[in-house]
């Protein structure tokens, strides 16, 4: 939109009429929000300049070694953070394997099946999910889901899957399979409500045309709509990752915190955002510290990537359907 | 099959049930006037207070919203109004990449940009910290709700003669002032709950912290050192604590929905 202004006869010269429009206070107000909406930018990049800045001190000691080695001895000074990359992704995927059947499941009832009134109420419920804090389901995982998988889940999953390496070992609650699960509940409001969406903007004509051609309720769905919206629904499952790779204080009460890498599921392990969590504050000298940082910066351009991918492929669809993403 | 959807939504659902009434349930019996007045007790002792850590939570959303709001505010105004398409993608794009870097990653850029020149921890460096994580919900709200208002509004104020800043400024603001106001609510509402970006910039502290220059308590802090503590008394603290926070952030969710009537913008970021 351009200022409606009552054009002068005399032409002006264009120093003349900068200042004129100057004075008027447009450019000065778009000048000062431009400045503060770059100054989102300047942020963006001073934190992946920070901490490309305080990791120096490892990334030149170990180089890419950092990633690939398995001892971390903060006494001896030796850092390697593969056990707790391993971590960070075997939590993660079992947050998707649990929670993307849940999510997508649920997903498809409220925007198929439930009238819109019941929908909205239930796809609030399930924002509102999003809305608590982490510390409070590591809180409510220490004391219920902890004993649950201890006692009764662990033993019925050795003595059935047992023959997996995932499921082998004695269980003591604490682990990677309580950390997925808690993931898995933390995640499924993202997957829920950005599916929701991506399955109503889905156009009415390819319900209709399909209902037309014989096809049941159940089939259009899962044959016309979900295949539809799959790029919208993939964009959800990519932020939902993001945000479980970054998770920190649920996973670090549940994880168990020990820097190992082993097969079964049972086993206690640690993830990047919980190493930081815990030894931050304790990290002694400047190498330690780098270290840390060093693994902040590595889950900074993993959550970054993910999350660019998730939003590129909500914006290709939404952009099909609606104006705004 | 459709049968089987439903489940998924219903499991969805109770586990919000099953949170609220698991920390009724344990909250609700150690919550007393105590815990809102009195400093955390001696350890080996039992009783006491959070009184320190809500304050500490307070000046910390206080700070925080300092920062993060006329950021957020002004950023928002800018996409929505001026913006022109190259670098207001741009701007939005990286607005949403910000949404979602992990909480515990802005800690540590709070520490390296604040702890590590002042050389301790202080409420400052944790205000820093949540009013970092404050700027983009701002942003992509203020946005929304200025586009939701009607064009005919501005053209009605450049019609009148007004230019275009005081169309902005003394229409078209006005008219989204409930929207916005309501998503900085919410966006308070979600930082009041972080914990990781806190854990070493406002650190903790058992007693309280007058001033922005030192350590201070908070909330979810607390709910994290209680809960990980092998006292039992404790763990009955963080329930009440818990049962406190969840309440403030659930009432403020409902609060804007009601206000708004309208689809949340939680998720939107």
């Amino acid at each position: 939109m351009t200022t409606a202004s009552p054009t002068i006869d005399r032409p002006a010269s264009p120093q003349h009429k900068f200042v004129q429009r100057l004075l008027r206070g447009d450019q000065i107000a778009h000048l000062i929000t431009l400045i503060f909406a770059s100054a989102i930018i300047l942020v963006t990049a001073l934190l992946f300049f920070e901490l490309f800045r305080s990791s120096a001190l490892t990334r030149q000691k170990f180089g890419f070694s950092f990633l690939m080695t398995t001892t971390w001895d903060p006494v001896a000074l030796e850092f390697g953070a593969l056990p707790f990359i391993y971590g960070t992704l075997v939590t993660s995927a079992l947050a998707l394997i649990i929670g993307v059947p849940l999510g997508l499941g649920a997903a498809v009832f409220l925007a198929e099946l439930a009238p819109p009134r019941v929908s909205d109420g239930l796809a609030f419920l399930i924002e509102l999910l999003a809305a608590v804090p982490s510390v409070i389901y590591g809180l409510l995982a220490i004391f219920t889901l902890i004993p649950l998988l201890r006692d009764y889940i662990a033993p019925v999953l050795r003595s059935t899957l047992g023959f997996l390496p995932f499921f082998q070992g004695p269980s003591y609650g604490v682990g990677l399979l309580a950390a997925g699960t808690v993931l898995a509940i933390m995640i499924l409001p993202f997957i829920i409500s950005i599916s929701r969406e991506v399955l109503l903007a889905v156009p009415r004509e390819q319900r209709e045309a399909s209902l037309a051609l014989g096809a049941t309720r159940w089939e259009t769905a899962s044959h016309v709509v979900v295949p539809y919206a799959k790029a919208g629904i993939i964009g959800s499952i990519f932020l939902a990752l993001a945000r479980a790779l970054g998770e920190t204080m649920a996973v670090t009460m549940v994880i168990g915190n020990d820097p190992k890498i082993n097969a079964s599921l049972f086993a206690p392990g640690y993830s990047i955002a919980a190493v930081i969590a815990n030894e931050f504050s304790e990290a002694t000298s400047d190498i330690y510290i780098s270290a840390l940082i060093e693994l902040g910066l590595v889950l900074f351009c993993i959550t970054i990537a993910v999350n660019a991918i998730a939003r590129l492929l909500i914006l290709a669809t939404t952009r099909k359907s609606t104006a705004h993403s | 099959m459709f049968a089987m959807t439903g489940l998924c939504a219903a499991v969805a659902v109770s586990v919000l049930f099953f949170i609220l009434g698991y920390l009724l349930w344990q909250g609700g019996r150690t919550l007393n006037w105590q815990f809102f007045t009195q400093l955390p007790a001696p350890v080996g002792e039992t009783g006491g207070g959070f009184a320190n850590a809500i304050i500490g939570s307070a000046k910390l959303l206080l700070l925080a919203s300092l920062i993060g709001v006329p950021i957020g505010f002004l950023g928002g105004v800018y996409l929505a109004e001026f913006g022109g398409t190259t670098w207001a993608f741009i701007v939005r794009y990286t607005t949403d990449l910000l949404n979602g870097v992990p909480s515990i990653v802005m800690g540590i850029f709070a520490y390296a940009l604040i702890v590590l020149p002042m050389k301790h921890f202080s409420t400052f460096a944790g205000g820093v910290a949540l009013g970092v994580m404050m700027i983009p919900i701002a942003v992509r709200s203020t946005e929304e709700f200025l586009r939701a208002v009607p064009n005919s509004l501005r053209e009605g104020a450049l019609a009148l003669g007004a230019t275009k800043w005081r169309a902005i400024a003394t229409v078209v603001i006005p008219a989204a002032m409930r929207g916005i106001i309501t998503g900085i609510m919410l966006d308070v509402a979600r930082v009041a709950g972080e914990t990781a970006p806190l854990l070493f910039t406002a650190f903790n502290n058992r007693f309280s912290s007058p001033g922005w220059n030192q350590p201070t308590s908070s909330l979810p802090v607390m709910i994290f050192t209680y809960a990980i503590a092998p006292y039992e008394d404790w763990h009955r603290q963080a329930w009440a604590a818990g049962l406190v926070l969840l309440s403030l952030v659930l009432v403020t969710n409902i609060a804007a929905r009601f206000i708004l009537r309208r689809q949340s913008l939680v998720l939107r970021g």
